[in-house]
């Protein structure tokens, strides 16, 4: 303990003999997602650069989520940096609730971001929460058991392919199951996904006047097939799938594809984890001719609360994490394929990430998908794997337990859809729609 | 005849007892078991049990990132105090209630417990901000004593099982003596509860210990327990499962190792009310 004093009046005493007495320790909320835990590593960068300590509180998602928005609606200012991601920023920083990024210096380099990401984080233009790294969703799919069925996946394909291809690779008795999609239920689990997917059938949630859609037959459409295509070329068990479980089923070769988060390439090609690491090949999230695909767009997006006493510290903070210079810091010190995908230009056009295997399609992915206008059919909302209005996640969670409950076979998708419907209207009715 | 069915019975029960003891530590040893694999082996299907190439890797990596020493102690002030403080408040309200009964008595205890049917984050939002206009957010004595309140109602209830227990007419026989009040409950009551105070000690502390609300939502870097600490290594986009399980164990380990050494007095206290 004194060792820890010492260092750190030590610490104290130089800065302000360096000049810098403005140093502070600031509070940072995020989750433990690998490329923030490589941030946490190279804290001392940041520490070196300006002086500012910082403090990390790491929690799991779902906690994170209830604690930070306690904390920024009491202005309990217990956090000076807020981890967030595309739903929350534009509702809270309409609310007032974050502080604006609309003075960040030149050599930052705002233009720089990701029009789409730059897009999904601001409100009328003003950046509230700086994209520190962002994905979209594409297809993973074994190349051998492609290989083996006779098919070959194209760029873009369709639904039908991927249904058909699907059936193709599964050979249940040596337990490879042709698809992998998230079933379990929640608005960040299988309503992402199937919120996604439901746009390229045109599908969507509301109509311009705020009414629900689940009684419309695109709907009806999207659930049958993939209710249907799980039963056939899915992994049983498929309503307690997540993230994270289809990430462990297709790093066990279990897989024949998998329709997830592009953040999931750089782990599925890791030899050190994964069993299949050189068979895997990429491809656009699949449509149905419609003229929409399902890739939804997510960032991973750091966030000052307007609570907070340090916003100058957490400025410079937010810099340097999602700067370019931080992207060549990863870079050099643990390689391209592990740098924060997805946020900056620059990124996707320097030659070093050319050749990470993935930075393509990300790229293409990221790019192709368009929150203010996501679905075939008008909308009033933004977002494309969720509805950027607070109530969504309450009601999203609720739908997400019918649609498992029919993935499930508990219910029938007409139950579920006609239950949806029902939660859905009652609730929208409530919040004054 | 009779004394071979006895004894095939007893083996029969031990065998039971054995089983179900197992199966309920079966979770518990898996993480510790995993807690030893490489991420690779804790995911892998079929799951290995014991035979993998057992590793520290996971102990070192989460000593490296996580100040396990700083959880550690918040969690020892933390469990510790509430309890403490939970029993200095409960032993005269329970002594009150066992021994000077009132008419009003049954429905104050029945009232308390009503309190713990109110699911917790139905007062989040007022507790918070309480907590913000006293200054206790993230501060170790705030979280004693919103632990010490919510388990208020287990001490006394316990402790007052137990004092019903033990004959009045001992505490009047002191009193009889010239005992007064303070010394009646200090030197008679508590001695002879002992076993009681015990056990009731032992089992908030594990309450306290494994509390996952109030630790999660108020604190931040200060003040956050190991509650926190396991937290801290579950992840929405990635497999960490060994790491978490890492620092699970070393989460459990104090108060599993507490709960080993005081498992007498646990037992003995937890059914003193129940077998007379």
């Amino acid at each position: 303990m004194f060792a820890k004093y010492a260092l750190s009046a030590a610490t104290a005493i130089s800065l302000i003999a360096a000049g810098n007495a403005s140093a502070e320790t600031i509070t940072i909320a995020t989750v433990n997602n690998g490329d923030m835990i490589r941030m946490q590593g190279l804290t001392d960068d940041f520490t070196e650069k300006t002086g500012h300590d910082v403090e990390w509180v790491t929690l799991e998602e779902n906690v994170l989520r209830q604690r930070v928005t306690t904390d920024i609606t009491t202005k309990g200012g217990q956090f000076d940096i807020m981890t967030i991601g595309m739903y929350e920023t534009p509702i809270w920083g309409k609310n007032g609730w974050l502080v604006p990024l609309d003075d960040l210096p030149a050599e930052y380099d705002a233009d720089d971001i990701l029009p789409a990401m730059r897009g999904g984080l601001s409100v009328d233009g003003t950046l509230y929460a700086a994209p520190f790294y962002g994905e979209s969703s594409m297809i993973m799919y074994r190349t051998d058991l492609m290989e083996k069925a006779g098919l070959e996946m194209p760029d873009a394909p369709t639904w039908e392919f991927v249904a058909e291809a699907a059936r193709a690779m599964t050979d249940k008795d040596n337990g490879i199951y042709g698809i992998c999609l998230r079933g379990k239920a929640g608005w960040g689990e299988n309503m992402a996904f199937l919120t996604a997917t439901a746009n390229a059938f045109g599908a969507r949630w509301f109509d311009e006047n705020w009414q629900a859609q689940f009684d419309q037959p695109e709907w009806k459409e999207t659930l049958e097939f993939y209710v249907n295509l799980m039963n056939d070329a899915g992994p049983p068990g498929a309503s307690n799938n997540g993230f994270n479980e289809n990430l462990s089923l297709f790093q066990q070769g279990k897989c024949g594809m998998w329709i997830d988060a592009t953040v999931a390439a750089s782990f599925v090609t890791n030899p050190n984890d994964s069993t299949v690491a050189d068979k895997v090949g990429f491809a656009l999230a699949p449509d149905t001719g419609k003229g929409k695909r399902g890739n939804w767009l997510w960032a991973w997006a750091l966030g000052i609360p307007a609570g907070t006493q340090k916003t100058d510290a957490a400025k410079e903070f937010i810099q340097w994490a999602t700067s370019k210079e931080y992207i060549e810091l990863v870079a050099a010190k643990e390689g391209w394929a592990n740098v924060p995908p997805g946020a900056r230009t620059s990124l996707y056009e320097d030659p070093n990430y050319k050749d990470v295997p993935f930075a393509r399609m990300t790229l293409e992915s990221i790019l192709s998908a368009d929150p203010t206008n996501p679905t075939v059919d008008p909308v009033p909302y933004v977002g494309i794997q969720f509805a950027a209005i607070p109530e969504f996640a309450g009601i999203a969670g609720q739908v997400g337990q019918e649609f498992a409950a029919a993935l499930a076979g508990q219910q029938s998708v007409d139950e579920a859809l006609a239950k949806a419907q029902a939660l859905t209207t009652d609730e929208m009715e409530a919040a004054g729609y | 005849m009779a004394r071979a069915i006895t004894s095939q019975r007893k083996a029969l029960n031990t065998a039971l007892a054995w089983g179900v003891g197992l199966l309920i530590f079966f979770p518990i040893l898996w993480t510790i078991l995993t807690s030893f694999k490489t991420e690779a082996q804790a995911i892998s299907d079929p799951p290995v049990f014991l035979f993998f190439d057992w590793t520290l890797e996971n102990y070192s990596v989460v000593q490296e990132r996580s100040d396990y020493g700083r959880f550690l102690w918040n969690s020892i002030i933390i469990a510790g105090g509430s309890t403490i403080l939970g029993i200095i408040i409960a032993v005269p309200a329970a002594w009150s209630m066992a021994f000077v009964p009132s008419k009003r008595t049954k429905d104050i205890l029945l009232w308390m417990l009503s309190t713990k049917m109110l699911p917790a984050v139905g007062v989040l939002y007022p507790i918070y901000l309480l907590f913000i206009k006293l200054g206790l957010l993230d501060t170790k004595i705030g979280l004693v004593i919103v632990l010490m309140l919510i388990n208020l109602p287990i001490i006394v209830w316990m402790l007052y099982t137990y004092f019903k227990e033990i004959p009045g007419e001992i505490l009047e026989a002191a009193r009889m003596d010239g005992a007064t009040l303070r010394e009646e409950v200090l030197y008679i009551l508590t001695p002879m509860a002992i076993p009681g105070i015990a056990s009731t000690l032992l089992l908030n502390v594990i309450l306290a210990w494994n509390e996952a609300f109030w630790t999660l939502n108020l604190t931040a870097a200060t003040a956050a327990p190991l509650t926190a600490f396991i937290a801290s290594y579950s992840s929405p986009e990635g497999l960490f499962y060994a790491k978490l399980s890492a620092a699970s164990t070393m989460a459990i380990a104090p108060i599993l190792i507490l709960g080993w050494f005081s498992q007498k007095q646990l037992v003995s206290g937890l059914t003193f009310g129940a077998v007379k």
